[in-house]
Formats: C-alpha cells, sequence, structure tokens
C-alpha cells in the first residue's frame, strides 16, 4: 500500500514524456520488428521460389507425356493371314502373333503413302516402318481380340508413331538431332511432316499414358501408368483398411483405457519414435517378416500395402490421440454424469466430435504412404510389370508396381523420352496428393464443430 | 431377512430422529475421506443430504465442496489419482461398495456442470440421449413425451418448442443451462447435484435457474454447490460449511445464517473469507 504513494523515481520519468515522442527502448523494439519482419518474409519468399520451381520445372519436362502422337491409317484386317480357319475361334485367334499384325500396319501406311503420292528424299522402306511404334502390332491385336468379327474388313485405326517421331513434334528431337541419332534419320521427320499436311498423323491426348502398362526401354512412346496406379491402390486401400481401425483401436485404448504406468509410458514414447523410423527400415521388416518368413510373394500389393500399413500407423495413432485430447472434458463428464458407461461416452460424444482430426490425420498418412519409395525398392515392387494385376482380393497378391516406385524406375532408363514420362507420373502422384489432401482439408471443414 | 429388515427400518427411524425433520436421508456420508494422490482433500466428513430437500455447499475457494459432491455420483472416479475412503450410502446403500454400477448410480444421482455442456447436437438430442441409453422407454412417442416434459419441467419448453431441432450449443448461457437440467431430469434420477449451476449466467437466467431449483425440491433430492451467500439463503433448506477440507458444520439455512455455531461459519458468510 505504502509503495503506490511514494512511487520510485523511476517510474515518474516513464509516465513523465509525452506518448508521441519515443525513446531508445521504443526505436530499438521498432527495429527489431522490422527486421524479424524482413528475415520472415525472405523465408517465406525462399521457400515459394523453391517450390515455384520444382513445379515449373516438372511441368515443363512432364506435361506433353499426357499428349502422344499417332497416324490413322485404314488397316486392312487380313483373314487369310489372320483366321486361316475362317471360324473366329478365339483360342485360334489368341494363337498369332503381332508379328504378324505388324506387317498389315506397314502395308497400311505405304498405302497411305502412295496414295497422296508423298515422296521424301532418302526414305528407305525400313525408315517408313520405322516411323510406326513397335508397340502398334500389339494394340492393333488386341483390338481384333476384342472384336473378332471385325476380321476381313477395314480398320480406322490410330497407329502409335514412334517415340522420336513423337518427340519431334515435342521439340526433344530436331533436324539436327535426328542426324547424329542412330535410332531417327532427318528423311522419316520429313515424312511425319507430309503425313502431317495429309492430315494422317496427330497429336492428341494421351489416356494410354494413365492406363497403359509400363513398356519396354526401347518403347518410351507406349509407357503408361496403369499398373502402378493400380499397385498403387490397392497398397491404399490395404492401408486403409488395416491401419485406420487398428490405429484408431489404439489410440483410443492408450488414451482412454490405459492406466497410466511404465509399461503405457513406454509404449507412447515408442509410437513417438515408430514415426521418425526411416521408411528404409521398414522396407528391410517387410523384406524379413512378410516376404523372407511368411512367405508372401514378392512384388505384390499384400506385401507393400503392410509395409506400409507399419508406416502410416504411428501418424495415425498420433493424429487420433490429439484428436481425442483435443475433445473438451466437459462432453465426457456430460455424457458421464447422465450415466453414459465409459464404451458409450467414447463411441458416442467423444469420437464423433474427433472424427474430422482422425480423418485428417488418416489422409495425410496415406498421402504420405502414396509417395513412399524406399521401402517398395526392398521388397521388389520395382520389377517390370507389364500384366494387370486382377480384381482384389486375388489381385492383392499379383506383381504390380507402384507410383513412386514407377518414378524412380523411369528416371532410370536411357531414352531421354522416359524423363518425360517420368515427370508425367510425378505430376500424377502430385495430382492424388493434392486431391488427398484437399479431401482432409474438405472433411475437417465439413465436420468441424463448435461445442 | 427380517431381521435385516427390521434393523433397517429401526435405522431409519433412529436417522429421522437425528436430523430433526420429517425429512428421510437420501444420502449419508460417514467418515468420507478424499486424497488426490498424497494429497488429502477432505478429512472424516460426516454430512446427510435429506429427501426433496436442496441441500447447499458454502466454503471458500479449494476447501473441497466439488470434490464431495463428485463423491456423490462417483464422477471422481474419472481421476486416475483420486482415492475415496469411508462410506457414502444412497437409500442406505453403500454406493463405494464393489458391487456397484456406477452407471446405475449416476442414472440415479445426476449432476448438472458449472458450465453449462450441452452435446453438440439437437436439443432434443440432448434431452432423448439419456432415456435412450437407459432403455426408459419403448417407443418414440414416449421419447419425445420425456422430452417435452423434462424441458417443462426445466422452464424451458416455452422458449425452445420451434425449434428443438436445433442446436443445443446455439442457446443462450442460462437457457444451455437449463438445458442440462432437463438432460438430467430426463434420465428420471432422484438426486439431483449441481456444481455452481448460476456461476456462468447473468442475474436473470440465474433467478430462472434457482426459481427452478426451488420446484425440483418437490420430486427430487438436490445437492447445489454455490459461492453465492444469498443464492444458498434463497434455495437451501440445509447448509453445510466446508473449510480446508472438513466439513465445519451443518444446519438449517436460517439458522447457519443468522446464528452459526463455528466462528469460521460467522467470518465466512460475514465475508471475511475469501
Ligand atoms: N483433479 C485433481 N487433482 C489433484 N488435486 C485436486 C483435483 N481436484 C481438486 N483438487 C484439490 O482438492 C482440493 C479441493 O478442490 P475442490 O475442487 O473440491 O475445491 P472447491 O471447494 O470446489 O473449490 P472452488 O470453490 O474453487 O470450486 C483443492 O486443494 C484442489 O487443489
Ligand atoms: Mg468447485
Amino acid at each position: 500500500m505504502t509503495d503506490m504513494t511514494t512511487a520510485s523515481p523511476a517510474a515518474v520519468a516513464r509516465n513523465a514524456g509525452s506518448l508521441l515522442e519515443h525513446g531508445d527502448r521504443t526505436r530499438n523494439r521498432h527495429a527489431s520488428e522490422r527486421r524479424f519482419r524482413i528475415l520472415g518474409l525472405i523465408a517465406v519468399g525462399f521457400g515459394i521460389l523453391a517450390l515455384v520451381g520444382l513445379l515449373t520445372s516438372i511441368l515443363v519436362n512432364g506435361v506433353s507425356s499426357f499428349r502422344q502422337t499417332y497416324v490413322t491409317l485404314d488397316v486392312q484386317l487380313d483373314e487369310a493371314k489372320l483366321d486361316k480357319t475362317g471360324n473366329r475361334n478365339t483360342e485360334e485367334l489368341r494363337k498369332v502373333t503381332t508379328f504378324v499384325y505388324a506387317p498389315l500396319i506397314e502395308k497400311a501406311l505405304a498405302q497411305f503413302i502412295e496414295e497422296r503420292g508423298i515422296a521424301v528424299e532418302g526414305l528407305t522402306k525400313k525408315d517408313v516402318s520405322g516411323i510406326i511404334s513397335k508397340e502398334a502390332p500389339a494394340s492393333l491385336r488386341s483390338v481384333v481380340l476384342a472384336d473378332p468379327s471385325k476380321i476381313g474388313g477395314t480398320v480406322s485405326f490410330d497407329v502409335l508413331t514412334d517415340g522420336r517421331i513423337d518427340g519431334y513434334y515435342k521439340g526433344r528431337v530436331t533436324m539436327a538431332s535426328a542426324e547424329l541419332d542412330r535410332n531417327v534419320s532427318p528423311a522419316q521427320l520429313k515424312l511425319a511432316d507430309a503425313l502431317k499436311d495429309a492430315g494422317a498423323l496427330n497429336t492428341r491426348f494421351n489416356w494410354d499414358f494413365l492406363t497403359a502398362p509400363d513398356a519396354s526401354d526401347t518403347r518410351p512412346e507406349a509407357a503408361g501408368l496403369g499398373v502402378a496406379i493400380l499397385g498403387s491402390a490397392y497398397m491404399m486401400l490395404i492401408v486403409l483398411a488395416l491401419s485406420l481401425p487398428i490405429g484408431v483401436a489404439a489410440s483410443i485404448y492408450l488414451e482412454e483405457f490405459a492406466p497410466s504406468n511404465r509399461i503405457t509410458d513406454t509404449i507412447e514414447v515408442n509410437i513417438a519414435n515408430l514415426a521418425a523410423v526411416p521408411s528404409i527400415v521398414f522396407g528391410i521388416l517387410g523384406l524379413a517378416v512378410f516376404i523372407n518368413y511368411a512367405g508372401l510373394p514378392q512384388s505384390a500389393p499384400v506385401v507393400g500395402g503392410l509395409v506400409l500399413m507399419l508406416m502410416t500407423l504411428p501418424t495415425i495413432i498420433i493424429a487420433t490421440r490429439a484428436a481425442l485430447k483435443a475433445v473438451p472434458p466437459s462432453i465426457r463428464e456430460a455424457a458421464l454424469g447422465i450415466g453414459a458407461s465409459k464404451m458409450q461416452t467414447i463411441f458416442h460424444h467423444v469420437l464423433p466430435l474427433a472424427a474430422p482430426g482422425i480423418l485428417t490425420g488418416t489422409i495425410i498418412g496415406l498421402a504420405q504412404a502414396l509417395g513412399e519409395t524406399a521401402p517398395l525398392l526392398l521388397i521388389g515392387m520395382v520389377a517390370f510389370v507389364r500384366e494387370y494385376p486382377s480384381a482384389p482380393p486375388e489381385g492383392f497378391f499379383d506383381p504390380a508396381s507402384a507410383l513412386p516406385v514407377q518414378v524412380y524406375n523411369w528416371t532410370q532408363r536411357g531414352d531421354p523420352a522416359f524423363v518425360e514420362r517420368a515427370s508425367g507420373a510425378i505430376i500424377v502422384l502430385l495430382i492424388f496428393l493434392v486431391i488427398m489432401n484437399g479431401l482432409a482439408i474438405l472433411l475437417r471443414r465439413r465436420f468441424e464443430r463448435r461445442w | 431377512m427380517d431381521m435385516y429388515a427390521n434393523n433397517t427400518v429401526a435405522g431409519k427411524i433412529g436417522e429421522r430422529a437425528m436430523a430433526e425433520k420429517s425429512n428421510a436421508v437420501k444420502m449419508r456420508g460417514e467418515n468420507v475421506n478424499v486424497f488426490y494422490g498424497e494429497k488429502q482433500a477432505l478429512f472424516d466428513v460426516n454430512l446427510d443430504i435429506l429427501e426433496n430437500q436442496v441441500t447447499a455447499m458454502i466454503g471458500p475457494s479449494g476447501c473441497g465442496k466439488s470434490t464431495f459432491l463428485r463423491c456423490l455420483n462417483r464422477m471422481n472416479d474419472t481421476i486416475d489419482v483420486c482415492r475415496v475412503t469411508g462410506k457414502i450410502t444412497l437409500d442406505d446403500e453403500n454406493i463405494y461398495d464393489p458391487g456397484v454400477d456406477v452407471v446405475e448410480l449416476r442414472a440415479r444421482v445426476g449432476m448438472v456442470f458449472q458450465k453449462p455442456n450441452p452435446f453438440p447436437k439437437s436439443i432434443r438430442e440432448n434431452i432423448a440421449y439419456g432415456p435412450r441409453i437407459h432403455g426408459l422407454t419403448r417407443s418414440k412417442t414416449d421419447l419425445e413425451e420425456i422430452v417435452v416434459t423434462s424441458l417443462q419441467k426445466a422452464g424451458l419448453f416455452e422458449e425452445v418448442k420451434d425449434r428443438l431441432d436445433a442446436p443445443g450449443t446455439g442457446l443462450s448461457g442460462g437457457q444451455q443451462q437449463r438445458l442440462c437440467i432437463a438432460r438430467a431430469i430426463a434420465v428420471q434420477p432422484s438426486v439431483i447435484l449441481m456444481d455452481e449451476p448460476c456461476s456462468a449466467l447473468d442475474p436473470i437466467a440465474t433467478a430462472k435457474v434457482e426459481e427452478l431449483i426451488d420446484e425440483l425440491r418437490e420430486n427430487y433430492t438436490i445437492a447445489i454447490v454455490t459461492h453465492s451467500m444469498q443464492q444458498a439463503a434463497r434455495v437451501s433448506q440445509r447448509t453445510a460449511m466446508f473449510h480446508l477440507g472438513n466439513l465445519v458444520e451443518i444446519d438449517q439455512t436460517d439458522k447457519i445464517f443468522t446464528n452459526p455455531e463455528d466462528k469460521r461459519t460467522q467470518d465466512y458468510i460475514t465475508g471475511r473469507y475469501g
């Protein structure tokens, strides 16, 4: 009480001056605030710049993989070659290999060139057939096998062109580079231009990139993400189906039921540690336990899914526990106070309120799992797979690839066309990730409640 | 069996005589000690709560009023470190007996909290939830009737009858608190515990809740913790004074406020204590 009346000299000095006059301390404070703000802006700017740079380089390299160059030709499906018996027996049709189909396409192309009177200097017969992708006969074969009644007639067929021709229209191949390239000659490029002028050759949206399986080193133009997307989808299904219930159950037990003792503490610390374990370690674990010990097949989504599930589990448990903790205790008291049992309190009141947090955590965990590469390499998901896995659940045991592994795989290949494919695959992966994160935000907005 | 029945009847008569009033003992604490870990929060509390009366608990902050109240429906069970010794009876049955199911107990001894805490659901759902989990109704119409009568008893029905499907969290503070009381009533308890039910409310809402408490006394036994002397004087028939974990005294409210036995009570009600 007495202090108030006899204020210290320092306090007097403080209260004396005008509020508009700034002392040294105030000026220093302002300067340091300004410095900090500038520093923050620089940091944010640097981050944005890095992100923009990354995205542009990926887009510049990859967007073109969504477009592909085709020659539209009328191909005669010669019955004498494709179906000698003439009974359209599927079994026998299957025995006819792509070697039989190739000449049909070549003939159609030669015919077109002749009809339109296209003449290119120095063009050999091998050059002409060289502009067609080695994949084209196989595509034609599958068209015929899908509908054998077409045999004997003429079909208008979009013939995939060779990767170099495709690259010519995407700026990857030029006349000058073609001079030096063993795989393509300037004459072929001129032929392609002539075909384009004649309206037969065009570049259009490339659905096959999303649906077709991977292709061998010599056929980058045919390589697609179909198997990888399926494989990733299967793995995500497994991860979701296992880690969500296990993670939520574990969290509820730890958060609501577990007695707080040494064992619980140890478990908690270890779950937090588990989230920080390098992913490749999970790969080694998967290799040792699921493949070598349990005898599950290599390259199978089931193994990938199990490994990724182990990785996702800590993320989900941590997110779920945080969400459960965030539910105000007053809600629990309210429920317990009117005689709800512990289980009823949790399942009727706490869990619904924690759901947005749990779902967000789950989706973020899944997104992490979707982009994970290292553990999948160890369990053989990097294998070259051209067969689509069958429908689940058997399909979980079929060999498959995965999106990030496909990216890795393509960057390892020689042909520059695969760089384009890899960037395209990254774009697809990023789109999936953006969709998943968007979904997480949406769910959070949608279910967020005041209490 | 007969012997036993006789004993309890005899016992009851004895208690009634002790309580000096016609009301029976609804709940009774005998030598209640409560510990939070090593720390003892209540020391040998002996306290009767009489049927169809409002028993107020007063005392300085931290003296253990809430702690005792929460012992009465074993809400303290949810606190890991909390340990209760002694005996608390509801209709002469020890509620801390290992054979007692807390869910059943809490259905009979309802609770209203300091801060209104409606579920983030509709008004109807807030009330219907309790009866539903306790299986009090067979049909939807029965349930609807419970919702309506509970709201009526809590004096809230007229205000919300047009928006039973609106969220309970959208009501005003006072309405929310009455909703919480209605929610407690809907389970058809015999005792209602209230921990500073008006501390978050303005004077008008407080008056309404106090009025309500007075009406509820007819059908329920009520124990209320309050920091307001006036409130204790207005709503309660008996008042218990706590201090540092001890029950200082318990008596008729008018006696406590006019002629307390203990100096500490005297000091507290005249405002000489924090
Ligand atoms: N969960 C808990 N853990 C540990 N100690 C607690 C806990 N709850 C209460 N206590 C202690 O028990 C004692 C009594 O607390 P209580 O909440 O019963 O007081 P109160 O009389 O209700 O006070 P107020 O009027 O401020 O609400 C206090 O010393 C408090 O610190
Ligand atoms: Mg209290």
